[in-house]
């Protein structure tokens, strides 16, 4: 086995444990630090890719800020003795699990098949050269996908705005 | 590693995320796993890209994060109100619209 099997191996299953983790730990703290280690593991799995520039994305805004947030609310709204009651009945949860093993299947029939595709497998053997660096990144977004960049901005305005007038608003009613 | 491995992987972490939105029924695990689904999504982009050797899936990627994020922040704050009316953020306890 060469490293970058290995690295794939390590890399896959800590970020598979993380995110049964999440699903399994009671207690959303748990759920949450867990969720930062997949967020890890997946971006190893971005530098195996050679995608560095997504990957130190990844640990800047989904390990940094996007967890600092749960984890600023699970704190603040105190929710540790909350989700025991909330539990659901066994034989649901079996349905759930029964769907989501069907599901699986489908996803990697479907992985496995779209490698199988002609007009996949051609283009995949075309252009074998790498040309993903952040150079490469930084000029398709700031010329093909000016607009959308453009965009992106709004939205992220929009929620700015959004979430002061819900959070306000709460407050005013509350006095 | 082949492009496989990766989709495989992709699909089984989404997966992961799927079953947990049906499992749980607290608010913000419920958001976690969307989270974990967003980011499945995100490494199929990826390893398309490299695969195809095209820059576009990993801009693809970055729009995905900062929908992301705008959304967690959006939604956070909608199950901070809901907790401050009704002490609960158990799904199946906050099923009606009016306040």
């Amino acid at each position: 086995m060469n490293p970058e099997q290995i690295l794939f191996i390590l890399f896959g299953a800590v970020s598979l444990i993380g995110a049964i983790a999440v699903i399994s730990f009671r207690h959303p703290i748990y759920s949450a630090l867990s969720l930062i280690v997949t967020f890890f593991a997946q971006a190893g799995l971005f530098v195996l890719l050679g995608a560095h520039f997504v990957a130190a994305v990844q640990v800047i805004v989904y390990a940094g800020a996007i967890m600092v947030l749960f984890l600023f609310v699970i704190m603040l709204l105190n929710l540790g003795t909350l989700s025991a009651k909330g539990a659901m009945s066994r034989k649901l949860k079996g349905f759930a699990v029964i769907l989501g093993i069907l599901l699986a299947i489908e996803g990697v029939y479907i992985a496995v098949n779209a490698i199988n595709d002609p007009a996949v497998a051609s283009a995949e053997t075309a252009t074998e050269s790498v040309n993903t660096t952040t150079y490469n990144i930084g000029e398709l977004l700031f010329n093909e996908y000016l607009l959308p960049f453009e965009v992106t901005s709004l939205i992220l305005l929009a929620a700015l705005i959004g979430v002061i007038v819900l959070v306000k608003r709460g407050n005013q009613e509350e006095n | 590693m082949p492009l496989e491995a990766y989709l495989i992987l992709s699909a089984l972490l989404f997966t992961i995320g799927v079953v947990g939105v049906l499992i749980r029924r607290n608010a913000i695990i419920i958001f976690m796993c969307i989270e974990l689904m967003l980011n499945a999504a995100n490494l199929a982009f990826v390893a398309i890209s490299r695969s195809l050797g095209e820059a576009s899936g990993q801009v693809f990627v970055i729009f995905v994060m900062a929908v992301a994020a705008a959304e967690v922040a959006i939604g956070l704050a909608i199950i901070v109100s809901v907790f401050k009316h009704r002490q609960t953020i158990n799904v199946d306890e906050v099923n009606s619209l009016k306040g």
